[in-house]
């Protein structure tokens, strides 16, 4: 899962670093990643993983590190396969 | 049999203050809401008249390029408009007049130009300032005003497809455009105070496309960067933003390549009063007379 989300970050963040230097648990949002970007890796794990973001994921925190990414698509490919 | 009541727009175009032109959003002003407009601006000069360094008046289009910079098209393409034109030859020109007689889409061949319809007032500021080259020590503070244009025909008289925003642009460091927006909050208030308009201040967000947009919303209110100042008009439920305080980060500062002196990109910030939402709200709260309206509104706009 961790390494699906980095190469999508890779793809679609625009961070003016490289994602092999973000640790899983640092703060995209001080790496440099705008509210913009993260929507653009929102809908890019969408389809990827063929699910929808409810509503109450559709926030900063969702978005605010790898962990964290990786545990938002959990919940929801849990939730959606259920 | 109840009479249907008489819509605040239907009291409008009655009295003849504002003029319908048949198309929803679009209405010629009469000489006496210009009047109030023009009042409701002077009585806004007279705050921070001397922090101002420098006022301008914007056509209602901005250049093409500036507007792709600004990137509102990935934020809200639903609401943009490009001005397009007619760029053929004589063979053209009959093809066009053709399906005008015809009652076909005569606009498919129509080019874009080199004009959008400015979406917000600030936009066409901020290419001018990156032109200046580096921003001095105490930044820019610019009084500006321009006619916005957003696709959004209603039949709700304060939500207009073309209207003035009067603005209050800070441009410098992130203490001096926070410090500037809490100032105008506050100020805010005390107009609205003044105007005897029932108003309040909630933290709010831009108006973002589609399912991305939802997130851009929520993120924008976490992060606070936009307060509205509400005042119910055309509904009490929900009340309409006439003034907003807004705090863009560094995000113009990048785009458009302002830069501080120590390097680093512009962050900014502006006050926006929609000028005719609130010249609305005074006609809704105070009567279609404005002979009539209470002394304390008089004395502030009329003086």
């Amino acid at each position: 899962m961790h390494d699906v989300v980095r190469q999508l970050l890779a793809k679609h963040g625009s961070l003016p670093v490289s994602v092999d230097e973000i640790a899983n648990n640092a703060d995209l949002y001080d790496a440099g990643l705008s509210s913009f970007a993260s929507v653009q890796l929102m809908l890019a794990l969408e389809e990827h993983f063929d699910v929808e973001f409810p509503e109450h994921l559709l926030n900063r925190k969702s978005f605010s590190s790898i962990d964290a990414i990786a545990a938002a698509v959990s919940e929801i490919a849990d939730d959606q396969a259920a | 049999m109840m009479e249907k009541p008489i819509s605040f727009l239907d009291q409008l175009f009655e009295k003849r203050i504002l003029h319908d032109s048949g198309v929803d959003g679009l209405y010629a002003r009469s000489a006496q809401f210009e009047d109030v407009v023009s009042r409701f601006e002077t009585f806004a000069l007279t705050f921070g008249a001397d922090e101002i360094t420098e006022s301008m008046m914007f056509p209602p289009g901005m250049p093409m390029a500036d507007f792709e910079t600004s990137g509102y098209m990935k934020s809200f393409p639903h609401l943009a408009g490009t001005v397009h034109a007619f760029c053929g030859c004589d063979s053209d020109h009959m093809g066009l007049l053709q399906c005008l007689a015809e009652g076909e889409d005569w606009t498919k061949n129509q080019k874009a130009t080199q004009v959008a319809l400015t979406p917000a007032a600030c936009y066409p500021l901020y290419p001018i300032l990156a032109r200046r080259g580096v921003l001095p020590e105490d930044g820019a503070y610019v009084a500006l005003q321009s006619y916005c244009f957003r696709h959004e025909p209603s039949k709700d008289p304060a939500r207009m497809q073309m209207f003035r925003q009067r603005e209050y642009v800070r441009v410098g460091t992130a203490e001096q455009t926070m410090a500037f927006r809490n100032t105008w909050k506050e100020r805010g208030s005390v107009m609205m105070e003044r105007l005897c308009l029932p108003h309040e201040v909630d933290v709010a967000n831009d108006p973002f496309f589609g399912r991305g947009g939802r997130m851009m919303g929520v993120s924008q209110r976490e992060q606070a960067l936009k307060f509205e100042m509400l005042v119910p008009i055309n509904s009490t439920e929900k009340p309409t933003a006439c003034m907003s305080f807004n705090y863009h980060t560094d995000n113009f500062g990048k785009a458009w390549d302002i830069r501080l002196p120590d390097g680093n990109p512009a962050h900014t910030a502006c006050v926006g009063f929609g000028l005719e939402r609130i010249t609305l709200a005074l006609f809704r709260h105070h009567g279609l007379d404005v002979d009539a309206w209470p002394d304390e509104v008089r004395s502030a706009l009329w003086g």
